[in-house]
């Protein structure tokens, strides 16, 4: 198709207009391709490196959901999308799923017409503040200015925080966060606010990240997970069981050290033996071949591999668990289970 | 006049003096200074406010820019090899990161397409832009349209070719179709018998010629590789060779005195020229796949081009119609006298000319828009403005800023520069030509 | 001589629609109707078909319901309980300031770096060359990113003010240059009305009626020239009309000033000049300023050398010559492109959302689409409002401009 790109609308219209009335899942299958779309970049979550590779916790999701159903995680094709054009750009068709830090809401699952499959990180929106201000407290921010990022459901927060506190506020509009964090640095806002993950992340960034406080006060439920279209339910429980089966990886103890070894043969475990394909016809049942969740897993690792790797405590951006460990050890992430 | 003056004169000189060199504050570089610098005392203030000022940006500027940190690999090596956190250029992350800006994520082994295509667009134009060029150059000049996208994109080379036959089957038709249709309906039969080979043809017979004898280039994996600096190129030069032959349709609309013809297309141009570019961006952004049939998918960059087609082609009318405005009344009489049609006379006598008028026109119209592709990175496209944003976000290079813009404000200075010279010295050549 | 006789009248045949030039007008303008309809009728049908399947419905009510951001400039009363069309009218209000400061700024920069880039000080004419070639062969965008940059960067922030070993401090104890913008004392009445729009609006009638009784007594001065040839001195007159009944009105309802004062975490009390604001207004100006000096410039240059050389001859000096007999004319040349540069700086204040400036771009084309998810029905207001403020300008500019022409004879 790509080919007759200098002829313009026409040609390429009528070419693509037959193909396109199938499922999802054909048209990803008959492409080869997954496009799965991102931001412009949130490190630790996506982001491309020197190479131009993209990497990042939601970057897994979409090579995981790429291995289960083409067979190669590297068969994605990502999209940089912005505030403004993520949702479009799903709801057109030129995205096949989004993993892009993005907060599932009513609104947004039920008039915008999507499909929240899950949610891969328990959000909160937080306010970071330089520590030479003596602020403690998000109660004591009556009167600051305030570096938001535009196109989010940060700004609503914020605006009925500062409300039902009766406090007064400056808004500091700002498209990425490169630029609020610039200007936070420069002294151009009092407080930065966003998610609280990434605002750890900024301050990692920071040449001296000790001189930055994260005040205790979270504002909001920000469960950030992938979306697809509403309406194609094969292609959404595809995506919605790969993400389980990366969760529920990790809690049957499946790495990706060891998951050669598990799905070779039927193990001990019932579960594993289902989720891996050595037992049952789960794969079948998605439309896909038995070892879809294998090649998911070996991807990029299980839920906790992945986030380690990406966000955790050893990364730059140093994340603990907390809400998103999982539910066996106090955390939220809780996978339906594999029968 | 008496001649006792004669009498009185007791010597008189029969050949000239050898004329005085002038006083030295005159000539040389004092007597200059006085005339260009220090002719009054208003103006001796006014150059020494002047000089200050330039002194004052100088000092600023040079002890920023003069530091050796081309080999810096992180905004914290070159504040080491500096020795100060602020105030001192580091080049190293343009030595880094020069190739993105210039190419983005295009592939490496793959680079020599786009420049290759650079060399043949100058190739292409030469004949256009110079009149003493063999004028056989001009066949190359419409070969490029089709030469041009199958480099940057790849893919087999029977598309373009059949692109091609598309135009000569419509070409075709017109000439032996006119005799019996007449002109105007020999002209639409043509635009008929093309638009139908592109929709059902082209795909199919390029695909029987591939496979048959397969020579073509590899594809590119996205257009959303073409990134940086190339981008603004492949936008801004499709965008103005896709919009000449719609601004010129515009423009004879718009003087035609069809009234439901001038009217659509008064209303098109001024409907694009009244909105920004940025929501024209938007629309491509978020709306066209929705005016396109259901299943319908552009990548971005298509439809970005689409977009700023319609939005060149608006600004073309206008420029072609100043150019139709600065024919003589003349020229069109004379086609009307020598018996030739609207189509003809258009053709043969008036578009020629009218489009000459217009080269400066165009290319400042090519500066502007060439400027203006800056804007795509406010909807996510990795210009060289978006690739600055991503690189800021790269770890290594956290706080970098001033360098970056510096750079890619040097890159569109010298190009635009270039080219706004040669449109002057164009317009002083045409001119003179009158 | 022969005598010219009515051809024969023929009957209608369907041909004639093609070969007869009184009727194939008609028949081309047609096929372009109905190609014009086709192409309406299937993008609509598009249209519909795809926000069918999207299950969206083309609907205005979001413009009723609370907008639930706020936004920080406001000329307007607003809160993030009010609605989102409220936020579109702050929007299109923003985008006028922006457009009227930014026109009003250009083109006083563009006439005299036009004039100084003819001076005979060498110096001076290169620098504004420099200046304009840097400015226009530029983006306008990475201008407008620059000089946010160079705004947050340089500036002090507003806790450098603070304490006892403040590296900055207010300028004339009443100025406040901060890299949250600028802050200035504000007028404000003690005694005005209880609602300050209707205060502001008194003021500003007022002034508006000096206005036109100074012109009524300088129409009433150009009569008595032209009847006696002396002109009467009555610049006293127009300086008393313009300023004492504004001063009464002001001191009537106790205009005082208040100076910003560093409370908490801002300045508060004046006029905030926000960051983007200037930051937007200087590039947009000086980019646009660079477009209009060479405009000026090639007026100027297109008023023939007698007519300075003439004026010379009369005993003026070169400043008088310039304003009296030069630009006047040159203004005739410079006019019809001023109003396309007006137009263009009009719509390069939408890359406002560059630098976080709420204008229309910002709030029902950003903010208000992104929350709502309806693209199709912000983008086309949107639209329409530009085309709007773009039609106005040049509707306005054109009266102007055809009313200076009209004074050529």
């Amino acid at each position: 198709m790509k080919n007759s790109i200098f002829l313009g609308a026409l040609t390429v219209s009528s070419l693509i207009a037959g193909a396109a009335a199938a499922g999802t899942v054909d048209d990803v299958k008959a492409r080869g391709v997954l496009n799965c779309g991102v931001s412009t970049g949130v490190p630790g979550f996506e982001a491309p490196n020197a190479d131009g590779e993209w990497e990042g916790f939601d970057v897994d999701v979409c090579r995981a959901v790429a291995a289960a159903v083409l067979g190669d995680s590297k068969a994605v094709e990502f999209v940089p999308t912005t505030g403004k054009t993520r949702f479009t750009a799903l709801a057109s068709g030129e995205i096949d799923m989004l993993s892009r830090v993005t907060t599932w809401t009513f609104s947004r699952d039920v008039d915008l017409k999507f499909e929240f499959v899950g949610v891969n990180y328990y959000d909160g929106q937080g306010f970071m503040v330089p520590k030479e201000l003596g602020v403690t407290s998000a109660t004591e921010l009556d009167g600051a200015t305030v570096c938001i990022q535009t196109g989010t459901t940060t700004e609503l927060n914020l605006a009925d925080y500062f409300r039902v506190n009766n406090m007064s506020y400056e808004p500091v509009p700002i498209e990425t966060q490169t630029e609020a964090s610039q200007q936070y640095l420069a002294g151009a806002c009092d407080a930065y606010t966003t998610d609280a993950s990434a605002l750890a992340s900024v301050r990692s960034s920071f040449a001296d990240a000790s001189a930055h406080v994260i005040l205790p006060e979270i504002i909001s439920k920000e469960p950030l997970g992938p979306l697809v279209r509403h309406g194609d339910n094969e292609w959404g429980d595809i995506v919605r069981w790969t993400l389980n089966a990366l969760i529920a990886a990790e809690e049957l103890g499946v790495t990706s050290a060891n998951i050669a070894e598990l799905a070779a043969a039927p193990g001990d475990n019932p579960e594993i033996n289902r989720l891996l394909g050595t037992e049952g016809s789960l794969g079948e049942m998605l439309g896909l071949d038995a070892q879809w969740a294998v090649r998911a897993i070996s991807a990029g690792g299980n839920f906790g591999e992945s986030f380690e790797r990406n966000i955790g405590e050893k990364t730059p951006i140093g994340l603990a668990r907390g809400l998103n460990a999982q539910w066996t050890e106090g955390g939220l992430m809780y996978s339906p289970p594999f029968r | 006049m008496s001649d006792t003056h004669a009498q009185t004169v007791a010597y008189v000189r029969e050949t000239m003096l050898e004329p005085q060199a002038p006083p030295v504050t005159v000539v040389g570089p004092i007597g200059w200074a006085k005339t260009n610098l220090f002719s009054s005392r208003l103006n001796t203030v006014i150059t020494l406010i002047a000089l200050a000022f330039v002194y004052l940006v100088l000092s600023i500027l040079l002890p920023w820019a003069f530091h050796n940190t081309w080999s810096a690999t992180s905004l914290r090596d070159c504040r080491e090899m500096t020795g100060t956190d602020h105030g001192a250029a580091c080049w190293g992350v343009i030595r880094d990161r020069w190739q993105q800006i210039l190419f983005g994520n295009y592939p490496v082994d793959l680079r020599w397409r786009p420049i290759l295509d650079l060399v043949l667009l100058l190739v292409a134009l030469a004949p256009i832009l110079f009149s003493n060029v063999p004028r056989k150059l001009l066949w190359f000049s419409a070969a490029y349209p089709f030469i041009m996208p199958w480099l940057i994109w790849g893919g087999s080379v029977w598309v373009p070719v059949m692109a091609a036959v598309g135009f000569i089957l419509g070409y075709l038709f017109l000439k032996f179709g006119e005799k019996a249709l007449g002109s105007l309906f020999a002209m639409i039969g043509a635009v008929v018998v093309a638009i139908v080979w592109w929709l059902f043809f082209l795909g199919p017979v390029s695909d029987i010629f591939a496979s048959i004898l397969p020579i073509g280039l590899e594809k590119l994996g996205s257009s959303r590789d073409i990134g940086g600096l190339m981008l603004a190129f492949v936008i801004g030069v499709v965008a103005i060779g896709l919009s000449l032959p719609i601004g010129i349709v515009l423009a004879l609309g718009r003087q035609s005195d069809l009234l439901i013809v001038k009217t659509l297309c008064v209303g098109f141009i001024e409907f694009i020229r009244g909105v920004p570019l940025i929501t024209l961006l938007f629309v491509a952004s978020t709306l066209l796949n929705i005016f396109m049939p259901p299943g319908t998918n552009f990548d971005i960059v298509l439809r970005v081009i689409i977009m700023v087609t319609l939005f060149s082609s608006a600004y073309m009318a206008e420029v072609i119609r100043g150019g139709l405005a600065a024919l003589p009344k003349g020229q069109y009489e004379g086609g009307d006298s020598l018996g030739l049609n609207y189509w003809q006379a258009q053709r043969l006598i008036i578009m020629p000319q009218a489009l000459k008028i217009s080269i400066p026109g165009i290319v400042s119209t090519f500066i502007g828009l060439f400027k203006d592709t800056t804007l795509v990175s406010i909807i996510g496209l990795l210009d060289p403005i978006g690739w600055a944003t991503a690189i800021r976000a790269d770890t290594d290079w956290i706080g970098i800023l001033w360098e970056l813009y510096a750079f890619i404000a040097l890159l569109f200075f010298i190009i635009c520069f270039g080219m706004s010279r040669y449109s002057m010295y164009l317009e002083r050549k045409l001119k003179t030509s009158h | 001589m022969t005598t010219i006789t009515d051809p024969p009248k023929e009957s209608f045949r369907l041909s004639m629609l093609l070969y007869d030039t009184r009727y194939r007008s008609m028949t081309i303008q047609v096929i372009a109707l109905i190609g014009f309809s086709a192409a309406v009728w299937w993008l609509v049908g598009n249209t519909i078909q795809n926000m069918n399947a999207l299950g969206k419905d083309l609907s205005f009510n979001f413009l009723g319901e609370p907008a639930g951001y706020d936004i920080n400039q406001r000329l307007i009363e607003y809160t993030s309980q009010s609605t989102h069309f409220r936020a579109a009218i702050v929007g299109v209000l923003n985008t006028l300031v922006i457009a009227v400061l930014g026109c009003a700024l250009a083109t006083v920069l563009g006439i005299v770096i036009g004039v100084l880039r003819l001076s005979n000080n060498w110096i001076v004419s290169r620098i504004m060359t420099v200046y304009v070639e840097m400015f226009r062969n530029v983006p306008v965008l990475l201008w407008i990113v620059l000089a946010m940059a160079i705004l947050i960067e340089t500036l002090p922030a507003p806790r450098d003010y603070k304490g006892d070993d403040a590296t900055a401090s207010m300028f004339l104890e009443s100025v406040a240059v901060t890299n949250r913008g600028i802050f200035i004392p504000g007028p404000s009445f003690s005694n005005g009305f209880a609602n300050s729009t209707i205060s502001w609006l008194l003021v500003v009638g007022v002034l508006v009626a000096s206005i036109l009784a100074i012109r009524y007594v300088r129409a009433q001065a150009t009569k008595k020239q032209e009847a006696t040839g002396v002109r009467p001195t009555t610049w006293y007159l127009q300086l008393g009309l313009l300023v004492v009944p504004v001063s009464i009105v002001c001191i009537a309802m106790g205009l005082f000033w208040t100076s910003p004062e560093l409370k908490g975490f801002n300045f508060k009390g004046g006029i905030h000049l926000r960051n983007s604001l200037i930051a937007l207004w200087l590039a947009l100006s000086l980019y646009t300023a660079a477009f209009i000096a060479e405009n000026v410039r090639a007026g100027i240059m297109a008023i023939s050398k007698g007519q300075s050389e003439a004026a010379g001859a009369l005993g003026l000096r070169p400043n008088r010559i310039m304003s009296l007999v030069v630009l006047p004319q040159a203004l005739r040349v410079i006019i019809p492109p001023l109003i396309s540069q007006y137009l263009n700086l009009t719509k390069n204040s939408s890359l406002a959302i560059a630098v976080g400036y709420m204008d229309i771009t910002g709030t029902l084309m950003g903010i208000s689409l992104n929350q709502t998810g309806r693209e199709l029905e912000t983008l086309l207001l949107g639209m329409l409002i530009y085309l709007t403020i773009s039609l106005l300008i040049s509707a306005a500019m054109n009266v102007y401009n055809s009313r200076m022409q009209l004074m050529e004879r």
